[in-house]
């Protein structure tokens, strides 16, 4: 379809003129200078305001903590990805009743049984952002895209002090246009819908419920 | 269907109380949030300012960041594909489609892909095409079109759901709770994700710099249909994309906000490639396919191009008295309310839609809640001319509105110029007005040049005497 290309980009390079381009103002989107304790509130309140959990295991074992959570909620297994620090912690410190499942092949090769009996994926985030509530969750060969999507429970766990106030921060202040995954996500809260008579519902399509577990910056 | 008649379509609409009343319990519930999540002025025109700037510049360079764009797509691992008309677009995907024997698919909202009528074409195929997006799969199992851009079925209430489910789905018993019914739908979509050959998807924003595709959304389904499958199709605008990457909290934050009053949907999910070697699930092949459809003829009027600045959050249709009262299905083509009224007529034509931009009484409401400033009031009144433009200057070369002219009536016409005549004659105005003034009551009820007029409103009573004679008996100086 190269004559499709040409003749559209054709008709428009016809009528564009050599106008010059208006200057772009960031400032409504820029940092707010809140104070970790205020980024921390708004997060938390952000985002359980869309039934997001906490956990807040700062200053605490956080892996006994979140194995007393998945135990009292009855939570079968825990998948998670072993080649990721994260992974590399939970393989090491684990020791609780509550099965560590490791997302360790590609997904084509147990589809079936992911979908069908996943309990709980657990992942990393690369910190948060305060204005909007939303976890930060950089995919890659170590860290699956799926694992945060298809178990109806998601884990996530967030250093406290890699918190931003906005966006707009996060993204240049983590260089985001040097280097794109090939799936960068933001999340922020369990999956939800609103289809019928804006009615909010929970757990449509993703995970139905979303723990935050918060943690000390390394 | 979309109906083919708007003034056709509006009568039926109009005359339905449940209609209505679910489209007003609808609006007024997204007006009310939209003003809360906007209330601090300053903030609001300094983030819409900056919203408009950034897709005015996007426009502005739109041939150099479609070139990017493929360029860095392309360098990404996705194949981006160009199709000039829906019929191209459509067989681009089947020609991918057949490539992988791709039989099943699952599709996130895309409202593109409506305008292409894409399930339709692979339909036709024996392709499986499900809607996995609540909204859409509901309208889907009835048959319908969206009725809203971000809220497809908002026309319809938990009762007519409920039985829609009841009948529809396998094993499903009735039931109108919300969370049971979404339940029901999460069982049946789960299993199609699992199994689909292709995922299909919109695009929110492209961005030229990183080569990257951003879809927002709440639910869930359109990352199942961008990851699970080993195969995804992107399909596009021509208009959506912007230079760079930091231009994407901006807009993204105008349009939840102004769509559904959330300040971040639950995902914002951002593509920019395929799998790579290493990586254990997303799809294997990536490809985007970039539609004009008649955008780059929008584009060449630089008026008119600012149609495209549109980033697609419906706050024109939750604000517009026209709208809340007829619905989304009594509009032609697949954008109802302003963005409809300005966007389908120059789309599909005036010959079709050039009623479309009279469905307005220019309250200005969709100009004030636009996040982007599009002057759609104004674009609807020069969309007006543009339907009655004379023939002599309606070609159809590029910069005119396809189908200018077709809407021109002589009698309209005719009765144009006599007004302007009689405004600009003093003795020819006086005389007529006499002439009503004195003789007018023995018109008709109905008049044959004014019915759209009269078959709704009473014919005017016409004063005894003229203002001029009146001001003359008063002795009002300089009349």
């Amino acid at each position: 379809m190269n004559s499709a290309r040409n003749s559209i980009l054709g008709r428009l390079r016809t009528a564009s003129g050599k106008e010059a381009l208006p200057a772009e103002n960031f400032a409504v989107v820029a940092p707010r200078g809140w104070s970790a304790e205020q980024r921390l509130d708004r997060m938390r309140r952000m985002m359980e305001a869309v039934h997001t959990e906490f956990l807040d295991s700062r200053g605490e074992d956080w892996l006994g903590q979140l194995q007393g959570w998945l135990a009292r909620e009855n939570i079968p297994g825990l998948i998670y990805a072993p080649a990721t620090p994260l992974g590399r912690r939970l393989s090491t410190g684990w020791s609780g009743s509550v099965p560590l499942i490791a997302y360790d092949r590609a997904m084509a090769e147990w589809k079936e049984d992911f979908f069908g009996q996943a309990a709980a994926g657990i992942t990393g985030t690369r910190g948060g952002i305060a204005e909007t509530g939303s976890l930060i969750v950089w995919t890659d060969a170590d860290e699956p895209r799926s694992l945060s999507l298809v178990p109806p429970v998601h884990v996530a766990v967030l250093e406290v002090n890699r918190l931003y106030d906005t966006f707009w921060q996060a993204m240049r202040e983590q260089k985001w246009a040097a280097g794109m995954p090939t799936n960068l996500l933001l999340i922020s809260g369990p999956s939800k819908t609103a289809d019928i008579e804006q009615t909010l519902a929970y757990g449509v399509h993703g995970p139905k419920r979303l723990l935050v577990v918060l943690v000390d910056g390394e | 269907m979309p109906a083919a008649d708007f003034r056709a379509a509006a009568g039926p609409a109009l005359a339905d109380p449940q209609l209505r009343a679910n489209f007003r319990r609808a609006m007024d519930g997204l007006m009310s949030k939209r003003a809360a999540v906007f209330a601090d002025r300053d903030e609001w025109t300094a983030l819409r300012s900056l919203g408009a700037t950034i897709r005015a510049r996007s426009l502005l360079q739109l041939p150099d960041l479609l070139e990017r764009l493929e360029a860095k797509l392309t360098e990404n691992g996705v194949k981006v594909h160009w199709a000039e008309t829906i019929e191209q677009g459509n067989a681009i995907f089947k020609q991918i489609l057949s490539g992988h024997d791709a039989r099943r698919l699952v599709k996130g909202k895309s409202m593109v892909s409506e305008e292409m009528g894409l399930n339709h074409a692979l339909e036709a195929e024996g392709i499986e095409v499900v809607e996995a997006d609540l909204g859409e799969y509901i309208i889907q199992l009835d048959h319908e079109k969206p009725s809203h851009i971000i809220m497809p079925a908002i026309h319809k209430n938990k009762q007519q759901i409920a039985r829609l489910f009841s009948q529809k789905i396998k094993d499903a018993a009735y039931t109108e709770d919300v969370d049971h019914l979404t339940g029901l739908a999460r069982r049946v979509l789960r299993q199609k994700f699992a199994e689909a050959d292709a995922g299909v998807s919109g695009v929110n924003v492209a961005v030229a710099e990183t080569g990257t595709l951003v879809l927002v959304e709440n639910e869930g389904n359109g990352r199942m249909c961008t990851t699970i499958p080993k195969l995804h199709i992107a399909v596009m605008g021509l208009e959506k994309v912007v230079e760079r990457l930091e231009e994407v909290p901006p807009v993204l934050s105008l349009l939840t906000r102004s769509a559904t009053a959330q300040p971040i949907t639950t995902y914002v999910n951002m593509i920019s490639g395929p799998r790579r070697p290493g990586e254990k699930d997303g799809p294997q092949e990536l490809h985007l396919v970039i539609l004009d459809n008649g955008r780059s003829r929008v584009f060449a009027d630089p008026q008119l191009r600012n149609t495209l600045r549109c980033i697609r959050c419906g706050a024109c249709m939750n604000h517009c008295p026209v709208y809340t009262r007829v619905g989304g299905h009594a509009y032609p083509g697949v954008y109802p309310g302003p963005i409809g009224k300005i966007l389908t007529p120059q789309i599909l034509g005036m010959e079709t839609a050039g009623d479309l931009p009279h469905a307005s009484s220019l309250c200005n409401a969709c100009v004030e809640v636009c996040p982007v400033e599009i002057p759609i009031a104004s674009l609807l009144v020069r969309l007006r001319s543009e339907a009655i433009r004379p023939r002599r200057q309606a070609d159809s070369g590029p910069g005119v509105v396809r189908g200018a002219g077709s809407q021109r009536d002589a009698a309209e016409t005719w009765t144009w110029r006599g007004w302007a005549l009689a405004y600009r004659v003093p003795l020819l105005y006086r005389l007529t007005s006499f002439l009503l003034s004195r003789f007018g009551w023995a018109l008709p009820q109905r008049l044959p040049l004014l019915k759209e007029w009269t078959t709704v409103r009473s014919r005017p009573q016409f004063a005894p005497q003229t203002l001029h004679e009146l001001a003359r008996r008063e002795k009002v100086s300089n009349e």
